[in-house]
């Protein structure tokens, strides 16, 4: 098993920071999975263009690239203007409409204010449903009180993302098993 | 129909076609040479002259895992090495050639294939050719549209007087040689969605539509939408011919016709595409209203007659050879088409 975990934002510390603690979670509890942490801040990305995404080279490549082999995505995203970044938008562009299909994909939200709190349900959701993923329905919802110099010190952020990492192995698994016997029975 | 040397008498036509596309076969991991692919797809085209299909068309793909990228070429060997099939380009893609010599080509594959050549022009559903030809992907719609619209005044008219964006006018300018009958058969190739279908129309161009999966009633949407935009410009959609051009695979039953056809669908897919083919989906082919014609040769009938009464269409073209299907199985399918397949779709659509 693959799980991408993706920061979606190209400035801020607060969603790499609590990216780097769920990639760490998954890892920790489940080390026979293989993990990756996409920064987008660290990739020069191009704006889609309507291509197909293994027409891209260079950093949009291969992020899109692993993207699509990876059998689980966690997505971290701020909040900007009351919406996902663009960046996090435009990788959603990039990718075909079916990219998610047979993939697990979780989420975890950072924001300046609880104000924001229903963004993941009304604008991401609807984008990662379209897409086909299968979804983690709980999403971790972290707020700026709950970082101090750098680190996550609200100790309750710390056990939903465990539980973020435990639910998105434990969905992935489920789902793949029963993909397979399902696939089993058509005889093709 | 005559101007598209159709003869709607003779009842639905039946083609096949390939991206010309160079996949390992999934059951072996091996890929033949390119040299070797080329020379299967020349004696495919007249296998299935022997075996009684009437249209044979290879297309242009600049990418990996394809080798037909200059389509013409192989073309001409076709015309070569068959008397009496018609030969295609499925598609030749417009935008990023000079239809000066894009014409220049077929009309000289039409000479050399004594009337049998014709043409359809697509818009590439990859596109790294725009760069690799020089073009700016930017205008992919633009490239397209002009250039064959400029295609399409070749044809019709042997000194040319035109001026354009991308490319140098032309004064009083002869486009030779000449088809044998003047004019060559222009197609333009629709991707299965309305809005492509319409573009067609109002042109009053025939349409070349390809499809995947899904019920048949959902592509007549699209066939209703040209004919709507080709009577709204002005043209009779009764002298327009439609093609249809998805998957096609006989065996002795549906379920063996799934399980030879699967795996070339589905790594062929995710190496040309970067997405495979879900087995549910696939395991729908061969419901009787699916448009891919995966099954017996029977339900094959059933459903290429199914599709005759929903569209109306004037030509079938089959792609049986995605991703390195192995020789003695386009064979074993050509058998089946030649001898039950064509004439049972003859006997219940040609005027007797």
């Amino acid at each position: 098993m693959k799980i991408v975990g993706l920061s979606g934002s190209q400035i801020g510390s607060k969603t790499r920071i609590a990216m780097t603690a769920t990639i760490k979670a998954i890892s920790e509890k489940y080390p026979e999975v293989e993990t990756e942490l996409i920064d987008l801040a660290d990739y020069k990305m191009e704006f889609s263009d309507g291509r197909n995404y293994l027409d891209y080279e260079g950093d949009t490549g291969y992020v899109t690239k692993t993207l699509m082999e990876a059998d689980a995505i966690v997505i971290g995203t701020p909040i900007f203007q009351a919406s996902i970044p663009a960046a996090l938008k435009n990788i959603f562009d990039l990718l075909p409409v079916n990219a998610f299909r047979d993939k697990v994909v979780s989420m975890l939200v950072t924001a300046g204010s609880a104000k924001h709190y229903m963004v993941a349900d009304t604008q991401l959701k609807p984008i990662l449903a379209y897409m086909k993923a299968q979804m983690v329905q709980t999403f971790v919802f972290v707020v700026e009180e709950d970082f101090y110099q750098k680190e996550i010190i609200n100790h309750d952020v710390l056990l939903r993302i465990e539980r973020l990492a435990e639910d998105t192995v434990v969905l992935t698994e489920i789902f793949t098993k029963i993909r397979e016997e399902k696939e089993a029975e058509y005889d093709f | 129909m005559e101007k598209y040397r159709i003869n709607p008498d003779n009842g639905l036509e039946f083609g096949i076609y390939t991206l010309g596309d160079h996949l390992p076969d999934p059951a072996t991991g091996e890929r033949i040479s390119a040299q070797q692919r080329i020379q299967d797809i020349i004696e495919y085209a007249g296998l299935a002259e022997q075996a009684g299909v009437e249209f044979f068309s290879v297309g242009e793909s600049h990418q990996e895992f394809f080798a037909t990228q200059a389509h013409a070429v192989v073309l001409s060997a076709i015309a070569q090495a068959t008397k009496k099939i018609k030969i295609a380009s499925s598609s030749t893609i417009i935008s990023t050639s000079d239809p000066v010599r894009v014409y220049e080509n077929f009309a000289t594959l039409d000479l050399i294939s004594g009337g049998r050549a014709e043409l359809v022009a697509g818009r590439a559903s990859r596109i790294g050719l725009f760069d690799l030809l020089g073009y700016n992907v930017r205008n992919y719609e633009e490239l397209f549209e002009e250039k064959f619209d400029l295609l399409r005044l070749i044809n019709e008219n042997e000194i040319v007087n035109w001026s354009g964006e991308f490319r140098a006018p032309l004064r009083n300018a002869q486009v030779l040689p000449r088809p044998v009958n003047g004019s060559l058969p222009i197609w333009r190739a629709v991707g299965g969605t309305p809005a492509s279908a319409m573009k067609a129309g109002y042109a009053g161009v025939p349409m070349f539509m390809a499809h995947l999966g899904g019920a048949a009633s959902t592509f007549k949407r699209t066939v209703d939408a040209y004919r709507d935009a080709a009577r709204a410009g002005g043209h009779n959609p009764d002298e327009l011919p439609v093609a249809t051009a998805g998957f096609f695979y006989a065996a002795e039953d549906s379920q063996q016709a799934l399980k030879d056809l699967y795996p070339h669908i589905n790594e062929g897919m995710k190496r040309t595409n970067g997405g495979g083919f879900p087995k549910q989906l696939f395991a729908q082919g061969v419901d009787p209203h699916n448009i891919m014609n995966i099954g017996s040769p029977q339900q094959i009938i059933e459903k290429i007659l199914h599709q005759h009464e929903v569209f109306g269409h004037q030509r079938y073209i089959a792609q049986i050879d995605f991703g390195g299907m192995p020789m003695d199985k386009l064979k074993r399918n050509l058998e089946l088409i030649g001898t039950e397949i064509i004439p049972a779709i003859k006997k219940y659509t040609a005027k007797k």
